[in-house]
């Protein structure tokens, strides 16, 4: 009896399996369907999602305030005396006094901001650079593979630079700041977005659909934003996620060595990192806490990112 | 009604070069015409040029590593003008493509563009070539899609190529292909990716949209029997040449080269007995020699002979507008009955 409702289960998630495929999904709502199914993006989900509603709602979450030194006499650095974890202080303090659960909460929320605008500034230049350098590769003949040749070795400079050292000179250049900061990061992901995008801009220029459009008399530029652009948008869109992750290392990577938001008052992960390496002998936890956070948060988002890739790879498909 | 050919090809041929590689001749001097309204046949198998041929036409070959020499006069428009489509400027020959020239491609998956729907890549060309926007074009796509024989059109224009069946999708490309009434549609093909029922539908369609709006076809295929019910006249291409060229009765009533001859008499026959073998050309397109030696075939033809690789092989043309490229044609009626050594019915190697 009990095999045969298992069978008949079966029978109808293979027909459901069928309908839906008849009913043609879009690519993106089949790998999002395909990822709701594997562990690994769920897991990742869950991270990314946490993070994004600690930084947006930290203000709610955080006990106390992250510059409130409420227990300046509890905590001497001096004589190694520091305050581990209590029901009050779920964290414990830091060596100032600060409540540092509600630091580490505040600061997810620099981390989010860096994160975001450095990802997404990456994202934006080096899809204007990918998306000119590969259209004018693919319709614009001897001239246009001109063009993408400067492009592609201005991209290409940009790519011989370890991406830390391009944010450093960039930080150095602009000065100490949130917004240096943003940019320096973002500079160092142009590069990886303009070569994605070019690549597979041009691998679908030379697509029947691209040639078809030609037959009709499409203009060049209808036919690099109307057929080839939504069509190389894939790779460009993983990366994006995958870039999250970096530039939040980045991020923290140059507010660790100083670079960051000079701003004492405002708790970044990368500074609290820093801080805590005057401590590291009496108070290693508060290391801990905030390589740990950078850690997860970044992991969060390459599971996501990587998740993503595959279930948009029909190579990997099972 | 003016003079001439809506389109004439002189000596069309094209050339890949490649860095370091020897040079592929894909198509080495093809000549034919196409009267207003008519339908021509361009014939041969594989790698034999008949795609490079449309692409040249169209203008829309790969500008790099490309030679292309010859001339194809057009007359845009019907006029007494006359343009050649190699050597006429990018800019003008993307307003011709589509509105006087329109090819139909042989695979309608790949030539529909995947994420965008049906009805926008049909008001596309509408928008381009006729300035029709808006509803405007949405209800005069809906019409084409009628017309090419979609039903339920309006549901059609907002799905997405792959829901749509592989007949579907072709008759939608033909859609677009005579959305602008063209003078001339070259078809590459068409019916290849479909199976022998939808192929029927769409030869028949295609056939019909002809005779009705007047366009002239190139249609470009392997397969005889696709240009027997169709076209006025035929050209058989080999190793980049017209080997023989007939209006559709005389060539195959007399086929004279013996390369059209071996076609013919390679194709399943219903009436045919069925304990009688198929009789193949022997070889395959790589034994072709250089021309400028002497006919390509001849590594593959019955009537071979000495003399055969003394040159490239004249053009020969009789009376009746049969053209053949032979030394030693096929001399008879049918190939059923040609001269015993002129071709040999069982002496392929099978």
């Amino acid at each position: 009896m009990a095999a045969r409702t298992q069978r008949i289960d079966r029978l109808a998630e293979l027909t459901a399996a069928r309908r839906e495929e008849a009913e043609g999904r879009g690519v993106w709502r089949e790998a999002f369907a395909r990822m709701s199914r594997n562990p690994m993006a769920i897991t990742g989900a869950a991270v990314v999602a946490l993070f994004i509603v600690v930084a947006v709602l930290g203000d709610l979450i955080a006990p106390y305030g992250p510059t409130e030194q409420n227990w300046g006499d509890e905590v001497f650095p001096n004589r190694n005396v520091f305050v581990g974890p209590r029901a009050e202080n779920w964290l414990g303090l830091d060596n100032l006094g600060r409540d540092q659960f509600s630091r580490m909460v505040i600061g997810a929320r620099q981390t989010l901001m860096v994160g975001v605008v450095a990802a997404g500034l990456g994202f934006t230049a080096g899809a204007l650079l990918g998306g000119v350098s590969g259209a004018a590769y693919a319709l614009g003949g001897t001239a246009g593979r001109r063009v993408d040749a400067v492009l592609m070795r201005v991209v290409d400079m940009m790519l011989a630079l370890p991406s830390l050292l391009l944010a450093v000179s960039i930080a150095a250049l602009l000065g100490q700041g949130l917004v240096t900061v943003m940019i320096a990061v973002g500079t160092a992901q142009v590069p990886i977005f303009a070569r994605l995008l070019r690549g597979a801009m041009i691998a679908q220029g030379s697509r029947d659909y691209v040639i078809a459009a030609r037959a009709l008399g499409a203009r060049r530029r209808r036919i690099a934003l109307v057929h080839i652009l939504p069509n190389s948008m894939g790779p460009i869109l993983v990366q994006l996620t995958l870039s999250l992750a970096t530039a939040i290392i980045d991020a923290a990577a140059l507010s660790y060595l100083g670079l960051g938001n000079p701003d004492p008052s405002v708790p970044e992960w990368g500074t609290m990192l820093a801080d805590a390496q005057r401590f590291l002998s009496g108070a290693p936890q508060l290391a801990v806490y905030p390589a740990l956070a950078i850690i997860v948060t970044a992991l969060g988002f390459t599971l996501m990112g990587e998740a993503l890739r595959e279930s948009l790879d029909p190579r990997l498909r099972k | 009604m003016p003079a001439g050919p809506l389109l004439a090809v002189h000596d069309l041929a094209v050339t890949f070069t490649q860095r370091r590689r020897r040079d592929v001749r894909a198509v080495d001097g093809i000549s034919f015409s196409l009267g207003e309204g008519s339908v021509v046949g361009l014939v041969g198998e594989s790698g034999c040029g008949k795609s490079v041929t449309s692409l040249a036409l169209m203008g829309l070959l790969p500008p790099r590593g490309v030679r292309v020499s010859g001339r194809a006069l057009f007359r845009p428009g019907g006029g007494d003008a006359e343009v050649d489509l190699l050597s006429l400027p990018t800019r003008r020959m993307r307003d011709l493509r589509g509105s006087e020239l329109a090819m139909v491609f042989q695979d309608p998956l790949s030539s529909l563009n995947p994420v965008v729907p049906i009805g926008r890549q049909v008001t596309e060309i509408l928008v381009r070539h006729r300035g029709i926007k808006g509803a405007a074009a949405r209800s005069a796509a809906a019409e084409l899609l009628e017309r090419v024989g979609i039903p339920d059109p309006g549901r059609r224009l907002s799905e997405y190529p792959h829901e749509l069946s592989g007949g579907m999708r072709q008759r939608a490309l033909i859609a677009m292909a005579v959305a602008c009434r063209p003078r001339l549609m070259i078809a590459d093909e068409p019916t290849t990716a479909l199976d022998v029922t939808i192929q029927a539908q769409i030869l028949e369609l295609l056939k019909e949209l002809v005779t009705e709006e007047g366009t002239a076809l190139l249609m470009i295929t392997h397969d005889l029997g696709v240009v027997a019910g169709l076209c006025d006249e035929i050209n058989v291409l080999y190793a980049g040449r017209v080997v023989e060229g007939a209006p559709r009765h005389d060539l195959f009533a007399a086929p004279t080269h013996p390369y059209t001859s071996g076609l013919l008499g390679s194709i399943p026959r219903l009436n045919a007995s069925p304990d009688d073998p198929l009789t193949p050309i022997r070889g395959t397109v790589n034994d072709a020699i250089d021309w400028a030696d002497g006919c390509a075939f001849a590594p593959r033809c019955d009537n071979y002979a000495e003399d055969c690789l003394g040159g490239p092989p004249h053009m020969r043309a009789e009376r009746t507008g049969h053209r053949f490229r032979c030394v030693h044609p096929v001399r008879g009626r049918a190939p059923e009955s040609t001269a015993p050594e002129s071709t040999a019915p069982d002496g392929g190697d099978r």
